[in-house]
């Protein structure tokens, strides 16, 4: 990337993808002292996708994640309090305390989780863009789903049916080369995702999902293209986890080399030493995102620690609307 | 009131939905030009046009998460899946989206979705399309199942199903597609969760629901000739349950035979002996019995089909049994 930076937008990329970092790396911790239970699965590594491509939506549009999710929910700006409070179980989470890590939802931004069945979300994403384009809003349903995902047959339904009926929807799919353990190679004859998309007539790009601005201007064009009306489009960013696919697995089946490489790719670091090529970030710059981010993170642990729980005698509320016994 | 069929009812349903409602429309397999698998939507795609009635692809799971995603949307989808058995493709999308969305997001999120499908069987269409799984989606907490047994209830139930504002399934019993019954068509939607006394008896309760119901109402007449007035309970709505009213029945009658075209083992009837065993169990003269199909996958041949099914005959039986006035 050659073209220069706007200094406030850069460094507004590098703090959110800075906040993800540190969020997860507390997250971890939290986890290893039992603050936090059930699936973690962290997303240390793959920040430039998810940061990338919210720069291309607006408030108006849609957001259906995955499991792998805090880091859209807080690209999306969703408040971290919110979802640490989450991954606590308390009440004060942005699901009540009842979705947990892989669940995180917040309506007011139009996020509509954290989606843990692989491909899941698919077709909740088909249909958000449906009732837009039936409704006459001009909005784009952003779709986050991993490679596992493209082996699932909502992969091939979603994407014809939003094809055949020129729906808004910008999938993303973000390729960290693993479905859990199994390499893509390992489970796909096709390995490429975007010719997959184009056999299913979505016209799709790849972009090194590593460096946050590819991934923000490839995803600018994909959603002008969507929001032209132009039908759905893939975006296949290709990405890497730098940690275990959750807190569970000892990761066995990656070389540690191949760790090691990626790592040399990271994308935090990359887009430091762009802005610090470019002069955009000082030499302060940098200590004084660390701190206020730090000063954020604490603050939305704080947040977990002191919220209530929600009280037992709410177990039954909102299966239904109607508060009844069913 | 009109005679009218049973699909001639949930198609007035369909209209006046489609007409009262600019955010309702239906989609599913063969629902517009085709004018759906069971003929009910015949007619719709005239006069609704394409955007409202639309076809889809045969992706069951894609167009019923797609249905749960325009009701996030704002709509209020009728999504038809051609029959039971194949729903089972889209079981992912309504058990861990539609019935979870709205539990699970705390409170956020809820999904006014309507599923409309066939089941049942009595057409000689063997194990791929016979069998009555309503029983398992009652199972699931998050979604409302409702299975009318008359064509009034085909139109109310369907109406009902569309004024809530949570998932409901709706179970349309093939074999009554044809059926006439007299219908209300002014009349408004019709009660979720309140079964209904089709039949007035003192000597023992038959409670069923759907295709089941015209064969005890006929097992009745049977008894009727030989001095047994049998009460038949129509359960209208498997979740929830009216169990009040199957517990006034039973404590009226003193017996209870519960008829269900679902499988015996882990089946709705069991649900229902469990609950008047819980609710019931002093009002009872004998034990509750069950009359359920037999457990095989559904043969093809008429007359093997026939025997897996229960039928007035054997229900008549089975109650002479618990009369100990058999044979």
């Amino acid at each position: 990337m050659s073209a220069s930076i706007d200094r406030d937008h850069g460094l507004g990329l590098l703090r959110q993808m800075v906040l993800i970092r540190r969020f997860e790396e507390k997250a971890a911790e939290l986890y290893t002292v039992g603050k936090i239970r059930g699936f973690l699965h962290l997303y240390i590594g793959e920040e430039a996708v998810a940061v990338g491509t919210m720069q291309a939506l607006t408030p108006e549009d849609n957001v259906v994640a995955t499991y792998r999710e805090h880091g859209q929910a807080l690209a999306r700006g969703m408040e971290a309090g919110s979802v640490m409070a989450e991954m606590y179980g308390k009440a004060g989470g942005c699901s009540r305390g009842r979705g947990g890590s892989m669940h995180l939802f917040d309506v007011s931004r139009r996020f509509y989780g954290g989606h843990a069945i692989v491909g899941g979300g698919l077709p909740v994403a088909v249909g958000l863009a449906l009732a837009d384009a039936m409704r006459g809003r001009p909005a784009v349903t952003a779709c986050f789903f991993g490679d596992g995902a493209v082996a699932e047959g909502a992969f091939a339904e979603s994407l014809n049916l939003a094809a055949l009926w020129r729906l808004p929807v910008l999938f993303l799919c973000e390729n960290n080369l693993y479905a859990m353990g199994t390499a893509l190679e390992r489970h796909q004859a096709q390995t490429d995702v975007v010719r997959k998309a184009e056999a299913a007539g979505v016209p799709g790009e790849a972009v090194d999902g590593m460096d946050v601005l590819a991934v923000e201007a490839a995803a600018r064009r994909a959603a002008e293209a969507v929001r032209g009306g132009q039908g759905p489009r893939l975006l296949e960013a290709r990405t890497y986890r730098f940690r275990a696919h959750s807190m569970y697995d000892p990761d066995l089946y990656r070389a540690g080399d191949e760790i090691e490489a990626w790592k040399t790719r990271d994308p935090v670091v990359l887009f430091t030493a762009v802005l610090r090529g470019q002069g955009v970030l000082g030499e302060t710059d940098l200590a004084a995102m660390e701190t206020s981010v730090a000063a954020e993170v604490d603050a939305a642990v704080a947040e977990a620690e002191s919220g209530p729980w929600e009280p037992v005698e709410d177990l039954l509320k909102d299966v239904y609307t109607a508060p009844v016994d069913r | 009131m009109k005679k009218m069929t049973y699909r001639e009812a949930a198609r007035s349903a369909l209209r006046q939905a489609l007409a009262g409602d600019p955010r309702v429309f239906l989609m599913g397999e063969d629902v517009g030009r085709y004018g759906g698998a069971f003929a009910v939507s015949h007619g719709l795609l005239a006069e609704f046009g394409p955007e409202r009635v639309r076809d889809t692809p045969l992706s069951e799971n894609t167009f019923v998460g797609a249905g749960i995603g325009a009701a996030l949307g704002g709509l209020r989808p009728i999504v038809e899946v051609m029959t039971v058995n194949f729903s089972l493709l889209s079981l992912d999308q309504v058990v861990n989206n539609a019935a979870t969305l709205r539990h699970m997001s705390g409170g956020q999120l809820s999904v006014p979705l309507v599923v409309r499908m066939a089941t049942g069987a009595g057409r000689q269409l063997a194990a791929q399309h016979s069998h009555s799984l309503e029983g398992w989606y009652a199972h699931v907490p998050g979604i409302t199942v409702v299975a009318p047994g008359t064509a009034d209830d085909a139109r109310a139930l369907l109406l009902a199903a569309l004024r809530e504002p949570d998932p409901v399934f709706v179970f349309e019993h093939a074999a009554l597609y044809p059926m006439e019954g007299e219908v209300d068509d002014t009349a408004g939607p019709g009660e979720i969760g309140r079964a209904a006394v089709r039949r007035v008896g003192t000597d023992l309760s038959v409670i069923t629901y759907g295709g089941s119901l015209p064969k005890a109402l006929a097992a009745a007449d049977l008894l009727a000739a030989e001095g047994i007035t049998a009460e038949v309970v129509d359960l209208r709505t498997l979740r929830p349950l009216d169990t009040a009213t199957i517990l006034a029945s039973v404590a009226r009658t003193h017996r209870a035979l519960v008829v269900d075209e679902g499988w015996r083992t882990g089946s709705l009837a069991a649900e229902v002996s469990a609950r008047i065993m819980e609710g019931g169990f002093y009002d009872l003269d004998g034990p509750v019995q069950r009359l359920c199909s037999a457990e095989v996958p559904m043969p093809y041949a008429r007359h093997m089909e026939d025997a897996a099914l229960p039928q007035p005959a054997t229900i008549a039986a089975a109650a002479r049994a618990m009369l100990r006035r058999d044979g």
